[in-house]
C-alpha cells in the first residue's frame, strides 16, 4: 500500500468527463476541494461535507458517489463524470438538462449538479421510472428551494415517458 | 483586539444590550464566535482552530424562553436587569368589552418550535480594507443592503459610501436566513482591517447549523371570543419570543411584520396584542421564510378551529362567516394594514372543491368507524408582502417614535438602459436567491419594449455604490412582485415613452398613435409603418440632435418608488405595514398511525390568489418551494436544545431537512383578484404555504387526536404516544433496564446520565487505593495522554477521546469530594477542547463481597456542550457507555496483577509509559 506523509503533496492523476487531468493533492485534500480549487471546476457544489446533502455527487466509475467523502488522493487513476459533462460539447444543454430548464426543476441551482449527476447514472440503470422511484432516488439530495415536485417532473419527462 | 475597531450594532429595542459580532468577556451562546482563526487556506486554519483553549466559567445556561423569564434565572445581560428585553401592549377597538360580550371564550397555549429553512450555500464572503481613504469592501452572498448597511456602518465607524458592499448576482438559497450574516461582514472587515489584506470566509455547515440564524421559538398563547353564532368578535394574542442570546436587528420585526394584520382574513376589529421578547442563550433568530407568519396563523388559525369545535359549527363554515367580503377592498384593518383586493370566499369554495370536502368527511367518518385516527384541519390566511421598513419601529411607544423622528417607506428601484448598440440591460437591486427575478424582469422589459426576453440582460449584481439602491433594497417580504416590478415596469414605461416620441417624430404620427411589438415601433394598424426599436434607442446616442424638442438624450430611466401607502405608525399604533395582501387557503386530511406514530398526509389542497400571474412556472415554484418548508416545520424540522442550551443539530443527520418522498402530493388551485396597488396587477407572494402548512397540519392531527394538545414538529415519537394516549418523552430519554454496566445513557434532557456497577477483584480498601493512585488512573482512564496530581485531591489530564469521527485533546481537571475512605467518594470535573466542553460529576461507592471481591457502583451526570455535542449528540451515550466499560476492564486488570504480585507501583508506572509511548 502507498503511504505518504500527511503534508506531502502527492500528484493525482484522473480522468474527468474523458480528459485526463492531474494535480497535486495532500493526503487529506477532499475531492470536493481538489476539483474546486486545484482543478477550478466549480460546477461541483459543497452542500455539508458530511455526506447528506447530496449537492457534490458525481459519477465516480460509474457510480453515484458523494465526493465530499472522498480525498483527492484516493481517487488517482479512476474516471470521473461531473455536471461539467452534461451538455453537448457545443454547449447545448442535454435531454435532462433541457427537462430541468422547462420545468422550473430548479430555482438557486446550488443542489442542482449533484441531482443532476444521480439522475443521470439513475436513468442508465432505471430508463423508465415511476414517480415515486424518482422520488426515492431523490431522498439523497436536499433541495430546499424547489419542493422536489418540478425536480420530478424533470426527470420524468427526460426519461421520455 | 477586533472588537477594539467595531462599535455595538444597534436594533429597534432600546435596551443596554451591547451586541458585537464576537464575545467579549462573556459567552452566552454555542456558535457565537470567540475567535476568528486567519490562515491561508482553511485546512490550515481548521488545524489552527484546534490550538484555541478556552478556559470556561460555565454560568447557568438556558435555551427555554419561560426559564429565562423566571424571578432566579441567570440574566444574559446585566444591564438590562430582566431577559425580558421589549415588552409591549397593545390594543385595538374594545377587546375587554367584546370578551365579556362573547358566548363562548376559547384559549390555547403552546410551544412554536424553532426551525429554519436552511440554504444549501451557507455564507460566503471576502473583505477587503484599502487606506486613503479608508473604505471596506465586501463581497458576499448577503441579501441586502437593506436597512443593515446603516447598521454596518455605524459599526465600523465610517459614513456609508466607505462600506461599499457588492452582493453576488445570484445566491444559493436564503428563505430570510441570509440577511443575518452582516454581523460576520463586520467582524470580517474588521479583520482585514487588521491584518492588512482581504480576508474570505466560507460558512461550513456546521457553523450554518449552529451560528447562522433560524425563524423564532415561541411559548405564545391566545384567545378568542365567539358569539353562539361564530362570529369572531375578539382577539388576544399573548406573544413570547424567544430572540436568543441578542436582539439582532431587524428584530424583533418577526413579531410585528403580521401585526398590523392582526385580523388575519377576518372581520374581527377587537384585539389586544401583548408581545415579550426574551433572551436565552440560542442562537439570534432572524428571517425565515413567512417570517413569523407561520406563528402568527399557528395562534389564529388553531384558534378558529378551537372556536368551531366548540360552538358545534363546521370549521370551514365558521371561516366563511367571518370573511372579509369582497366588496370591502380595499379593506382598513384595525391595526393599520390595508388589504389592496381579495375574495377570501371563493378561495374556500375553491379548496372545498378540490378537497372533495364532503366526500372527504364522509372518508373520516368511515375511518372512525374502523378506529383509525383520521382528521381534517384548515388554515386561512393573507400574505402581506412589500414590507413598510417603519413598521419594525412599533416596538417603540409613538412618544419614543416621536423622539426619534419619522420613518415610513419601502422604496423599490431599478434601472432600464439601452446603449449604443441598443441593447437593453435592466439593473434591479433585488438580490435574488433563485425566485427567477431575471426570467420576470427580462418578460415584462421585452413586453413593455416590444422585445423578445433574450434580448434582455437583467443585472441583479448589487454594489452599494454604483447602483440606485435603499434603505428597503434586497430581498424579503415578498418584495420583488409586490414592489421591484412595478418599478421595473415605471423605468421600462419610461424607455418606451422615449422611443414612441422619437417614432411618432419619425414617422410623423402622435406618440399616441405608436405601438412597440416584434421589435419594431410601428404606427397602431401599420404595421409597414415601423423603425426598429434598437435603431431607435441608438438615435439617443448618436443623434442627439436629432431627437424631438427638448428630450434628454440617452437612454438611462431610473425609478425610485415608494408606494404611497406605506405611511408611518400613527399615536395608535396602526401601521400599513406592506404593499400587497395575497391569499391562501390551505386543506389537510391526515390519518395518524396508532401502531407507529406515522402522520401520514392523504390529501393536500392549497389556493392561492397572488394578483396577476407574471410568470406561471415561477409561481408554481414558489408554491411548491413554500409549501415544503411548511411541511418540514410541521412534520421534521427542528433545532433541538439540550437543557444545557447546547444544540443538538450540528449535522443534516440530526437537522432533519425534509426530502422527496416524505412530501405529500399538492393540488394547488388558483384564482386571481388583481391588486390596484402595484402597476402590473401582481402580488407578493412566495411565503405561501409556509405560513399555513404548519397550521393545517396541525389542525388536521388535533382533529384526528381529539385534542388541541399538539406541538410541532409532528414526531413519530409524539404521535405514538399522543395515539397511545401516553406521556411523551423526547427520544432518547426513555430508561433501559440493564445488568451491569450504565444502565441509562444517551440524550436525556439536560445531558447525560448514567449509573452501574461492576464487580472487582480485590478488597474496598485495595481497590480505593488503586482508585485514587495517579499512575493506575493514568494507565486505565481511556486516552489518557497525561495525568498529574495538583494536590491530594485533584488531578489534571489531558484525555484524547473520538465521538462520532471527531477526535479530540481535552483538557481535564477533576477533583475529589466527600471522601470516606475504602467507602464512597464524589468527583467533580470539567474538561474543554477544541470541539468541545464538558463538566460532570460523579458518585462511587464501594461495598465489601467476601474477601477479595468488591462491588463498585457508580453514577453520573454530564453536560457536553461545543462542536462534539452539535454533531456527536447522537453517540455520547454510547461512546460514554463504551469508555466507561474500557475503564472497569483495564481497572480490573490492574487490580488483579496487583494482587498477582504486589509490585503495584512499578507495573503502573511502566504501564504509563507504555501509554504515553515513552520508554
Amino acid at each position: 500500500m502507498l503511504r505518504i506523509k500527511p503534508d506531502q503533496k502527492q500528484r493525482v492523476t484522473l480522468t474527468v468527463n474523458g480528459k485526463l487531468v492531474s494535480g497535486y493533492a495532500q493526503p487529506r485534500l477532499l475531492l470536493t476541494d481538489f476539483l474546486r480549487h486545484e482543478m477550478g471546476m466549480y460546477g461541483t457544489h459543497v452542500g455539508c461535507e458530511h455526506g447528506v446533502c447530496g449537492a457534490c455527487t458525481i459519477i465516480i466509475d460509474d457510480v453515484a458517489t458523494r465526493s465530499c467523502l472522498r480525498y483527492a488522493v484516493q481517487c488517482d487513476g479512476l474516471e470521473l463524470r461531473t455536471v461539467e459533462g452534461l451538455a453537448e460539447p457545443d454547449g447545448k444543454l442535454n435531454t435532462l438538462q433541457k427537462a430541468f430548464n422547462e420545468n422550473g426543476a430548479l430555482q438557486c441551482g446550488f443542489c442542482t449538479a449533484g441531482i443532476l449527476m444521480s439522475a443521470t447514472k439513475f436513468l442508465q440503470d432505471n430508463p423508465k421510472p415511476d414517480r415515486d422511484e424518482i422520488k426515492e432516488m431523490l431522498s439523497g439530495h436536499i433541495c430546499r428551494c424547489t419542493g422536489y415536485e418540478q425536480i420530478v417532473r424533470a426527470i420524468f419527462q427526460a426519461s421520455g415517458q | 483586539m477586533v472588537a477594539e475597531t467595531i462599535s455595538p450594532i444597534p436594533s429597534a429595542v432600546r435596551v443596554p444590550i451591547k451586541f458585537y459580532p464576537i464575545a467579549l468577556d462573556r459567552v452566552r451562546y454555542v456558535g457565537e464566535p470567540i475567535a476568528v482563526v486567519i490562515a491561508e487556506d482553511r485546512y490550515v486554519a481548521e488545524d489552527a482552530l484546534e490550538l484555541i483553549s478556552v478556559d470556561y466559567e460555565a454560568l447557568p445556561a438556558t435555551a427555554d424562553p419561560e426559564a429565562a423569564m423566571a424571578d432566579n434565572a441567570t440574566l444574559l445581560h446585566e444591564d438590562v436587569g430582566s431577559n425580558v428585553v421589549h415588552h409591549r401592549t397593545f390594543q385595538y377597538g374594545d377587546p375587554d368589552g367584546a370578551f365579556e360580550r362573547a358566548d363562548r371564550v376559547v384559549k390555547l397555549d403552546w410551544r412554536y418550535p424553532r426551525y429554519a429553512s436552511t440554504p444549501m450555500e451557507t455564507y460566503g464572503m471576502v473583505a477587503n480594507f484599502e487606506k486613503q481613504p479608508d473604505r471596506y469592501t465586501i463581497w458576499s452572498n448577503f441579501q441586502g443592503p437593506f436597512i443593515l448597511h446603516a447598521l454596518m456602518t455605524g459599526a465600523l465607524g465610517v459614513p456609508g459610501n466607505r462600506l461599499r458592499l457588492i452582493t453576488s448576482p445570484h445566491s444559493g438559497g436564503s428563505f430570510g436566513i441570509k440577511q443575518a450574516m452582516f454581523p460576520y461582514m463586520v467582524l470580517l472587515a474588521a479583520c482585514s482591517r487588521l491584518l492588512g489584506c482581504p480576508v474570505k470566509w466560507i460558512e461550513d455547515r456546521l457553523e450554518h447549523l449552529t451560528a447562522s440564524s433560524t425563524g423564532a421559538d415561541r411559548a405564545d398563547g391566545v384567545e378568542a371570543a365567539f358569539s353562539k353564532d361564530g362570529e369572531l368578535l375578539a382577539l388576544k394574542f399573548n406573544n413570547i419570543v424567544n430572540v436568543g442570546a441578542f436582539v439582532r436587528a431587524p428584530e424583533p420585526a418577526s413579531v410585528y411584520r403580521m401585526h398590523s394584520a392582526s385580523n388575519g382574513c377576518y372581520r374581527v376589529r377587537d384585539i389586544a396584542v401583548e408581545n415579550r421578547l426574551v433572551v436565552t442563550n440560542t442562537t439570534p433568530i432572524g428571517l425565515n421564510r413567512g417570517y413569523g407568519g407561520p406563528q402568527f396563523y399557528y395562534a389564529l388559525e388553531r384558534v378558529m378551529d378551537a372556536g368551531a369545535k366548540a360552538l358545534a359549527i363546521d370549521p370551514a363554515e365558521i371561516r366563511r362567516r367571518n370573511f372579509i367580503q369582497p366588496e370591502q377592498f380595499p379593506y382598513k384593518a384595525p391595526a393599520g394594514a390595508t388589504y389592496d383586493s381579495g375574495n377570501y370566499e371563493t378561495g374556500l369554495k375553491k379548496a372545498l372543491d378540490l378537497a372533495a370536502y364532503d366526500a372527504l368527511k364522509e372518508a373520516r367518518e368511515e375511518a372512525r368507524a374502523e378506529g383509525k385516527l383520521f382528521g381534517i384541519g384548515m388554515a386561512a390566511g393573507i400574505e402581506p408582502s412589500g414590507s413598510n421598513m417603519a413598521y419594525v419601529t412599533l416596538a417603540q411607544t409613538p412618544e419614543e417614535r416621536a423622539k426619534a423622528g419619522g420613518r415610513s417607506g419601502g422604496l423599490g428601484t431599478a434601472t432600464v438602459s439601452v446603449d449604443p448598440s441598443g441593447s437593453v440591460t435592466v439593473k434591479t437591486v433585488s438580490t435574488p436567491a433563485g425566485q427567477g427575478h431575471q426570467t420576470v424582469a427580462a418578460q415584462v422589459v421585452a413586453d413593455a419594449l416590444g422585445l423578445r426576453p433574450d434580448q434582455i440582460d437583467v443585472i441583479t449584481e448589487v454594489d452599494t455604490l454604483t447602483s440606485a439602491w435603499s434603505l428597503a433594497s434586497g430581498n424579503y417580504a415578498n418584495r420583488f412582485s409586490a414592489v421591484v416590478i412595478g418599478a421595473i415596469a415605471n423605468a421600462a414605461e419610461k424607455v418606451a415613452t422615449k422611443i414612441k416620441l422619437i417614432a411618432a417624430e419619425n414617422l410623423e404620427v402622435a406618440p399616441e398613435d405608436i405601438e412597440l411589438v416584434g421589435g419594431n415601433a410601428q404606427v397602431v394598424g401599420v404595421p409597414e409603418k415601423a423603425l426598429p426599436v434598437r435603431r431607435l434607442a441608438a438615435q439617443t446616442h448618436w443623434h442627439p440632435a436629432g431627437l424631438p424638442e427638448q428630450m434628454e438624450p440617452g437612454l438611462f430611466e431610473t425609478t425610485i418608488m415608494n408606494p404611497e401607502m406605506l405611511d408611518a405608525p400613527d399615536d395608535q399604533d396602526r401601521v400599513a405595514s406592506a404593499v400587497t395582501f395575497g391569499y391562501v387557503f390551505d386543506l389537510a386530511a391526515v390519518e395518524i398511525h396508532k401502531d407507529t406514530g406515522k402522520i401520514e398526509v392523504v390529501k393536500y389542497v392549497s389556493v392561492h390568489d397572488v394578483g396577476n400571474v407574471l410568470n406561471e412556472i415561477v409561481v408554481e415554484g414558489q408554491i411548491y418551494g413554500g409549501f415544503a418548508h411548511g411541511i418540514a416545520g410541521a412534520l421534521l424540522e427542528e433545532f433541538v436544545y439540550d437543557a444545557g442550551a447546547n444544540p443538538q443539530a450540528g449535522t443534516f443527520a440530526d437537522y432533519l431537512c425534509i426530502t422527496a418522498p416524505e412530501i405529500p402530493d399538492l393540488t394547488i388551485g388558483h384564482f386571481n383578484t388583481p391588486s390596484p396597488h402595484n402597476t402590473l396587477g401582481a402580488k407578493g407572494m412566495g411565503d405561501g404555504s409556509s405560513m399555513l402548512a404548519p397550521t393545517a397540519i396541525a389542525n388536521a392531527a388535533a382533529d384526528a387526536l381529539d385534542t388541541f394538545d399538539v406541538n410541532l414538529p409532528l414526531t413519530l415519537n409524539k404521535n405514538w404516544s399522543a395515539a397511545n394516549g401516553r406521556p411523551y418523552e423526547r427520544a432518547g430519554a426513555a430508561k433501559a433496564k440493564v445488568g451491569d454496566g450504565p444502565r441509562e445513557e444517551g440524550a436525556v434532557e439536560g445531558g447525560l446520565k448514567g449509573e452501574g456497577t461492576v464487580e472487582l477483584s480485590a478488597s474496598p480498601i485495595e481497590v480505593w487505593e488503586l482508585l485514587l493512585d495517579p499512575d493506575t488512573l493514568a494507565a486505565v482512564v481511556p486516552g489518557c495522554e497525561e495525568l498529574t496530581q495538583l494536590s491530594d485531591d485533584s488531578f489534571s489530564a489531558e484525555v484524547k477521546i473520538g465521538v462520532a469521527g471527531i477526535k479530540g485533546v481535552y483538557s481535564a481537571r477533576i477533583d475529589l469530594r466527600d471522601k470516606i475512605e475504602g467507602e464512597s467518594v464524589r468527583l467533580v470535573g470539567k474538561a474543554s477542547g477544541g470541539l468541545g466542553f464538558g463538566q460532570g460529576e460523579g458518585v462511587v461507592e464501594l461495598e465489601h463481597i467476601s474477601e477479595n471481591r468488591t462491588r463498585l457502583s457508580y453514577s453520573y451526570s454530564a453536560n457536553v456542550g461545543g462542536k462534539v455535542a452539535a454533531v456527536g449528540q447522537r453517540m455520547l451515550g454510547t461512546v460514554t457507555k463504551l469508555l466507561i466499560g474500557q475503564f472497569f476492564r483495564g481497572f480490573d486488570k490492574r487490580l488483579r496483577n496487583v494482587n498477582g504480585n504486589s509490585r503495584r507501583v512499578s507495573i503502573g508506572a511502566i504501564l504509563k509509559r507504555l501509554f504515553q509511548g515513552r520508554y
